[in-house]
């Protein structure tokens, strides 16, 4: 059974898409002979939109990396890089630990919040670092306590082409989700609300959930409510999602 | 399988045996199963077209004929709108709304000369909200060799329209019997993935949806065989 690109692209990458749709029959062709020529992708464009109504995405990381990286794994525990990340947004930790193995990457395309409905674009070159063959995305979302957009271990096809993912969102484990105001410091209760999310979060919410879960899981969602000055959450209604939170467009030049 | 897809199944092979096989075209048929707990389908759009054609984008903002349906399930201006639109190959309707669990066959054919730049859309609303559509896109006519069926889970968006106030008088299915496609447009602005319902239960008072019409994604399972 053949599996099609499902991703409502925009415009401007539709002669991308046509191109994929003749490589794809290409592709298949080679397979067929078996003589598919190995070779590792050099340039790699990685577009990213928020397709969530009223969730934002903190400064994105962009990573291509070797095989023995791992920027987190459902199931696992989330490390302190990732830890800081999901609970303030703060990338720093990751890049760094991932810079230091020769890994490609860039951080905060969007200059700041990735807004809902909103698109960024990166350009990875891996020419001079070969066996970073692996794409990794992550950027906490608000509101909420640790949550975030994740991509993890992507291996990156070899063939020219157009790839579109769907990224869900994940619970990174390490803070009670308790949908109040708070910290964004590792270890520290309640949500970050930094000022373009000032007046969109309520407050004096009694809190949800005390306990965190203690390893990485797809999100189960934000509980919220319609009370901005009370009530479980100081979440709203308004900012709640399901998977997908965001739709991926890798072109592999 | 219900006694509507039956009857559907007995007179396009009955059609197909009039045309006595005819060549030149080639005929798939698209079924739609609804997987939703309690929300209706609208009748389903479904569309033959060059891949430069498209219902909607996501992250853009609806087009009119769209909104016809996400508001208020009428899909004849989206039909309308493909007359005479030289990347459209064929268009089906379904013939009414498609309760949850049920499943509904539409056929459509085209000239085999237009298959290799041909690709699949169909969309259809869940009426038991706002604004909410459930899509497939871009799935390739001409990748489908005789009796191959291709089989995808589909998600809910949102239409981006009208905002989601789950308010008595504004959802046109069942639940409410309210307004549909209403020209104001007050919501985000663009298609996104469907939040999802709250619902009086969830915590929204004034919601005149129950717990019922909740969903998660997928919502809808879409399968196209080729049969001509």
């Amino acid at each position: 059974m053949a599996e099609c690109p499902h991703g409502f692209l925009s415009a401007d990458k539709i002669h991308r898409v046509n191109l994929m749709k003749t490589l794809t029959k290409a592709v298949m062709a080679i397979a067929l002979t078996g003589t598919a020529a190995m070779s590792y992708a050099a340039e790699i464009d990685v577009e990213i939109t928020n397709v969530t109504t009223g969730t934002y995405f903190t400064p994105l990381l962009i990573a291509a990396h070797s095989d023995n990286q791992v920027v987190f794994e459902p199931g696992a525990a989330a490390t302190a890089e990732l830890q800081a990340m999901a609970e303030g947004g703060d990338i720093s930790g990751i890049a760094e630990a991932l810079s230091a193995t020769g890994a490609v990457l860039e951080e905060n395309p969007a200059a700041g919040l990735l807004m809902p409905g909103a698109s960024t674009m990166v350009t990875l070159n891996t020419d001079n670092a070969s066996g970073n063959d692996y794409l990794s995305i992550v950027a906490m979302l608000l509101p909420t306590n640790d949550g975030f957009v994740g991509l993890t271990h992507w291996e990156i096809p070899t063939e020219p082409g157009v790839y579109p993912i769907a990224l869900n969102a994940y619970d990174a484990g390490t803070e009670a989700n308790d949908e109040i105001r708070g910290s964004g410091a590792p270890g520290e209760a309640g949500l970050p609300v930094p000022p373009p999310l000032e007046d969109m979060v309520g407050m004096g919410g009694t809190g949800v959930s005390a306990e965190a879960e203690g390893f990485v899981h797809v999100h189960r969602g934000v509980l919220g409510d319609g009370d901005d000055e009370g009530g479980m959450s100081d979440i709203g209604f308004s900012q709640r999602w399901l998977n997908p939170v965001a739709q991926v467009v890798v072109t592999v030049k | 399988m219900n006694i509507r897809i039956a009857t559907l199944a007995l007179c396009s092979s009955l059609l197909l045996t009039a045309c006595g096989g005819d060549d030149d075209m080639a005929t798939f048929e698209l079924t739609v199963t609804n997987i939703t707990s309690a929300q209706p389908f609208s009748p389903l759009t479904a569309i033959a077209a060059a891949d430069d054609f498209q219902i909607f984008r996501l992250a853009e903002p609806a087009s009119e004929a769209l909104e016809q349906i996400a508001e208020g399930g009428d899909n004849s201006f989206l039909l309308a709108s493909t007359e005479g639109d030289e990347r459209v190959f064929a268009t089906a309707s379904g013939m009414g709304a498609l309760m949850p669990g049920m499943s509904e066959t539409l056929t459509l054919s085209l000239p085999v000369e237009d298959l290799d730049n041909a690709y699949l859309s169909a969309v259809t609303m869940l009426v038991n909200t706002n604004d909410a559509i459930t899509a497939v896109h871009d799935i390739s006519l001409s990748s489908l060799a005789m009796g191959e069926s291709h089989r995808v889970m589909a998600r809910a968006y949102d239409a981006g329209t009208e905002a989601n106030s789950e308010a008595q008088g504004s959802i046109p299915g069942p639940a409410d019997g309210g307004e549909g496609f209403n020209a104001e447009r007050d919501d985000t602005g663009s298609v996104r993935v469907h939040p999802g319902v709250i619902s009086m239960a969830g915590g929204k008072a004034d919601s005149v949806l129950s717990e019922v019409h909740r969903f998660d994604n997928p919502v809808a399972v879409f399968s196209l065989t080729r049969i001509e």
